[in-house]
């Protein structure tokens, strides 16, 4: 174990989120960083976050501070019920290890950011929810949540739950519903989850890496947050790094840094021939062209592509991005909640194209109508699933455009027939 | 502040489907081609941009007529 620093702020260049392989405890919690400042005005933290530039690092990447603010004045108008705070590990994207990752090793990070979040918009109670595919996140969380109790008692009650499977389970409607008793799919919005959520008060869902950095942000300050990234994206991330290379799993990396850095650290193999950004709502990028893009949500929106929720999984070179890209919208399609009909409809269409695109000899009809799907589902549903899946395509039928017109002359490559480099979990019985 | 400013844009509404609510009964699509279209399994493509003034009793028709309620009229953000 390495020797604990003392509370000080880390330096530029020193990870924030994820310090040491075992988790802390809290009284090494409060060592490495520092006790967590006593709560002050609400309106100074949010003021605090709004001027580190904190965006939510679940995916959506929406300004932290904004949404905390809504659900300060929606709380704020109602007198009489206190708001709710959810932090979000849920986790559903198959490819992502980082919240899990996070929970395992700096819960009490996300405990601090629960807490004071709670302050900042008048909480009462508190959930952290956590995947169900990761028992020891929720144990390491559960045991924290304990240690606190007994540290202080009488502190804000916070329950850990786990979200319940699928891939819209942890999209915030759909576990706001969840909470609620109800099924774990996305709702209609209006209503806002910060005007009417968990138990129909004002709920504030942050993602656990958000919160972590709240609670960061709230010691050390909003200038210190920026001392790490880029003006446009402050900050460090955390990434999945997965596919391809050597040595993957999640790193901490400051905002921006060029994609060819943080795969190169993770052991990426000579001549990729493309990085899937995002996850399953993600957008291909093509190797080595993309090495020098910025990891940032404003970097990869800059090459027609996102961060998201920070997975980042290499194609090797020989691999068949098409077939990855089909089994993906198989497993999209099969995921879909099927409460709209562009997507309940459109889905399937979509997936039985790639399918015949990725391991037939597609003709230029078939392409077409792919094309035409991802404009028929995109901004179509009540939630993003039909906008990720439209721009995974689309995306994959523009780098892949060279394989794209060798299957339609020759049928499959040989890449198609060999083992997914996504994985897609097995399907769920209906 | 509810009088109308001078010469500025008198009408900002939009249409907007609740798509889970949406069973493509197709009533707005009759009343108001001009900015409602069929998609190939009969769910609604509104036009983007705002009502044009002329059309707006049709869309608040519409809206009045959905069977399940799907569609919405709302005040452009």
């Amino acid at each position: 174990m390495t020797a604990m620093p003392g509370a000080r702020a880390p330096a530029p260049g020193d990870l924030r989120l994820i310090v040491r392989d075992e988790p802390l405890s809290l009284a090494e919690h409060a060592r490495w960083y520092g006790p967590l400042p006593a709560p002050g005005r609400p309106a100074d933290l949010i003021a605090e976050i709004e001027r580190s530039g904190l965006t939510g690092r679940g995916g959506a990447a929406f300004p932290a501070g904004r949404k905390i603010r809504a659900v300060a004045q929606a709380a704020g108008a109602r007198s009489a019920s206190g708001a709710i705070v959810v932090a979000n590990g849920s986790e559903s994207e198959p490819a992502s290890r980082k919240d899990s990752v996070l929970l395992s090793h700096a819960p009490h990070l996300v405990l601090d950011g629960v807490e004071l979040c709670a302050g900042a918009v008048g909480a009462s109670t508190g959930y952290v929810c956590v995947s169900p595919q990761s028992p020891g996140a929720a144990q390491a969380v559960t045991q924290a949540v304990a240690e606190r109790d007994r540290a202080r008692p009488g502190g804000l009650p916070v329950q850990v739950l786990a979200t319940p499977d699928g891939y819209l389970s942890g999209q915030e409607t759909a576990l706001i519903s969840a909470l609620n008793g109800g099924p774990p799919l996305p709702t209609f919005v209006p209503p806002r989850p910060s005007d009417r959520g968990v138990r129909r008060r004002p709920t504030l869902v942050l993602n656990v890496e958000t919160l972590a950095n709240v609670a960061l942000i709230a010691r050390f300050g909003g200038g210190w947050f920026r001392s790490a990234g880029t003006p446009g994206a402050p900050g460090s991330a955390l990434v999945t790094v997965t596919g391809a290379v050597g040595r993957p799993g999640v790193r901490e990396i400051p905002l921006g840094t060029p994609l060819g850095e943080v795969l190169r650290r993770s052991g990426l193999s000579p001549g990729s021939a493309a990085v899937l950004s995002g996850g399953y709502f993600g957008t291909w990028l093509p190797l080595p062209a993309a090495l020098r893009v910025p990891v940032s949500e404003e970097g990869m929106r800059a090459a027609g592509a996102a961060l998201g929720c920070g997975v980042l999984a290499v194609l090797p070179g020989g691999g068949c991005g098409l077939a990855e890209t089909a089994r993906i919208t198989g497993f999209l399609a099969d995921e879909s909640a099927g409460q709209c009909g562009p997507c309940r409809n459109g889905m399937p269409a979509l997936a039985d194209a790639l399918h015949r695109i990725a391991f037939g000899r597609p003709g230029q009809e078939v392409i077409g109508w792919a094309q035409q799907l991802t404009g028929l589902v995109a901004g179509r549903g009540a939630c993003h699933l039909p906008d990720g899946a439209a721009g995974l395509v689309r995306s994959a039928l523009t780098v892949f455009a060279a394989d794209l017109r060798s299957h339609a002359q020759h049928g499959p490559c040989p890449g198609a027939a060999r083992p997914a480099i996504l994985p897609v979990p097995a399907r769920r019985p209906e | 502040m509810t009088q109308r400013q001078g010469n500025g844009p008198r009408h900002s509404l939009e249409l907007r489907v609740n798509p889970i609510a949406c069973d493509a009964h197709g009533l707005c699509m009759e009343l108001l081609p001009e900015l409602i279209i069929a998609d190939p399994w009969g769910y609604p493509v509104i036009a983007p941009g705002p009502v044009p003034a002329r059309l707006e009793s049709l869309a608040r028709r519409a809206v009045a007529d959905c069977p399940t309620l799907a569609l919405l009229l709302t005040k452009r953000p």
